[in-house]
């Protein structure tokens, strides 16, 4: 027991070589979980398929009735921009969209929060909100064409419909997983009642509402194709329709191709907004 | 000179159990550190929620009386993890110099720097620092602490109960803190008390002076009074016979060693239990 013996990791600590033993090449990389980002990751598939598309047509196994290829897509697009049929459907379609989905998230939220923070307020909401869950806001649309006719109110209406549910759903869902030890810490640093909310109901509920709140894009955009395929005289869909009933696959494409545009906008928009509003959380997603 | 807290009669049960607390009496002075410990299940964390008031909605009666400034200190650090260290610390405070007295705060617990980092970057001590920091920047008169360092490794718990008593001495508020380690009361308390049956059971003056040395024979033998008065019977060779299973001293026989043997188990018990 004279001469000291260093243990290996002391060895290695103090610099010293091991024969056999490698310096530390460990692989840092988080084994479970998806790994790192890919970056513009989100556009590789859809490349991958306008490649197909192509492809397709230029080796004319896509026939032309069947779908138009992209250059003569590209071409309608221009053309019809250059008349202002274009950029008229756009600002009508999404002008629907924004007013359903405004309308239908600020509703949600309202009774959401409501139901999250009475007891009273549940019990009265929780119920029909559950039942126009199970009924498709679509299959509301003959009564909603009864009762604001087919203009634009029905449209906005079936719209918001569409959207109140997930908002709903999602954000009372976050509400109540807010820990009531964050309730017992507010009272005994005396945290008033609107600082409480501000602080702790709004932040802690939303996670729960981005989610819902990207559930009701995707809902905002299926009901909007839907009441513009049903009764429409202007719009995205009514552009689509007319071409149908001519036999025009190029102008259906760009009809197709603009909501895919709005659809990835408006999604990428509430992507964004979520990854700034929630830098505080360590999640798989980062 | 007026105590800080003036507890008399407290009686708490929740629905129809039994109750929990049966007329419990305690005075803590101005600035007096006190020291809480029991076995699990004894009412230790009923007594601090009706100090702090958390306990609307619970069967009870009795007087309690406590400064105008109390904080709490829990057991887990309970910061809103959406909030950066320094907006924990500062929440709910206004007043153009909070931010500044927050930093201050923070600096006394050894986190100056790490204002901007999100709780989940701390490490378990780090984060029972800043709610330390958390209570303190409150300036309380009172201060609760419902076993702060009972999720802290061992050498983590050492240091905090050096940070701990330095900032009772600088700030001087009446503290009552729970913990389930007896040498944690010894080390840190002016007394300790022990609840049982719904009462305060013992109480007990730490007169060690301020250099408390667990080896010393006068803390061993406050150890082995706390432990009696605790239910736990060490004999002369500092083993411990029939521990409960769910007892405090169960993990640490070893450390009561020494030779002095005294019980303590009936000093102020009260048998009194009305309203069940
Ligand atoms: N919210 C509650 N509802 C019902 N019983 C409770 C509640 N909180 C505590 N108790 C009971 O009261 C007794 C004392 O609990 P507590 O004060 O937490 O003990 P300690 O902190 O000393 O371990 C226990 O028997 C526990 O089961
Ligand atoms: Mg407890």
């Amino acid at each position: 027991m004279s001469t000291p013996t260093l243990t290996r990791s002391e060895q290695v600590a103090a610099g010293t070589r091991i024969a056999g033993t490698p310096t530390d090449d460990r692989v840092r990389l988080r084994r479970l979980g998806p790994g790192r980002r890919v970056p513009g990751g989100i556009l590789l598939g859809p490349v991958l398929l306008l490649a197909g598309w192509v492809v397709g047509s230029a080796t004319g196994l896509l026939d032309e009735r069947t779908l138009s290829a992209p250059w003569t897509v590209l071409e309608t697009a221009r053309e019809l921009w250059a008349d202002g049929r274009l950029q008229d459907g756009l600002v009508t379609s999404a002008t629907r969209a924004a007013l359903g989905l405004g309308l239908g998230v600020a509703v949600g939220l309202v009774l959401a929060v409501v139901a999250g923070l009475f007891r009273l307020g549940e019990a009265v909401i929780d119920g029909p909100v559950q039942v126009k869950r199970s009924i498709p806001s679509l299959a509301l649309i003959p009564l909603l064409i009864l009762w604001f006719g087919i203009g634009e109110e029905m449209k906005v209406c079936t719209i918001a419909l569409g959207v109140l549910v997930p908002i709903y759903i999602h954000t009372h869902h976050g509400l109540r997983g807010i820990d009531s030890r964050y309730a017992e810490l507010a009272e005994t640093i005396g945290l008033g009642r609107l600082a409480f909310l501000r602080q702790v109901v709004v932040p802690g509920a939303l996670p729960g509402f981005l989610l819902g709140l990207r559930f009701a894009v995707t809902s905002a955009l299926l009901a909007l194709v839907v009441v513009e395929q049903v009764n429409a005289t202007s719009g995205i869909g009514y552009m689509i329709t007319l071409a149908s009933s001519y036999g025009q696959t190029d102008v259906i494409v760009v009809g197709l191709v603009v909501y895919a545009v709005l659809g990835l906008a408006a999604d990428g928009a509430v992507r964004l907004i979520g990854r700034k509003a929630l830098t505080w959380r360590r999640t798989l997603e980062s | 000179m007026r105590p800080a807290v003036e507890v008399e009669a407290l009686h708490r049960s929740f629905n129809r159990t039994g109750g929990v607390l049966h007329g419990l009496d305690l005075r803590i002075g101005a600035g007096e550190f006190v020291a809480l410990i029991g076995r699990s299940g004894s009412g230790k964390s009923t007594l601090l929620r009706a100090l702090a008031g958390l306990d609307r909605g619970v069967d009870g009666h009795g007087r309690v009386r406590v400064p105008a400034k109390v904080s709490m200190v829990f057991q887990d650090s309970r910061l809103l993890p959406w909030k950066r260290v320094l907006d924990n610390v500062v929440l709910g405070l206004d007043g153009r110099d909070a931010r500044e007295r927050g930093r201050r705060a923070l600096a006394e617990v050894g986190l100056a720097g790490r204002e901007k980092a999100w709780p989940h970057q701390l490490s378990g001590g780090e984060a029972q620092r800043a709610a330390l920091a958390r209570s303190l920047v409150r300036d309380p008169e009172l201060l609760l602490a419902d076993e702060p360092f009972g999720a802290l490794d061992a050498l983590t718990r050492l240091n905090m109960h050096t940070l701990l008593r330095e900032l009772c001495e600088r700030h001087r508020p009446a503290v009552l803190l729970v913990t389930h380690d007896v040498d944690e009361a010894i080390v840190l308390a002016d007394r300790v008390i022990v609840l049982d049956d719904g009462v305060v059971q013992s109480d007990v003056r730490v007169e060690l002076g301020s250099r408390r040395d667990p080896a010393d024979a006068g803390f061993a033998a406050l150890r082995r009074r706390l432990l009696g008065a605790l239910g736990v019977d060490v004999d002369e060779d500092g083993l411990v016979h029939d521990p409960d299973p769910d007892d405090l001293a169960h993990d640490r026989p070893d450390r009561s060693r020494g030779t002095d043997r005294k019980t303590d188990r009936t000093t102020g018990r009260t048998t009194g239990r009305e309203g069940a």
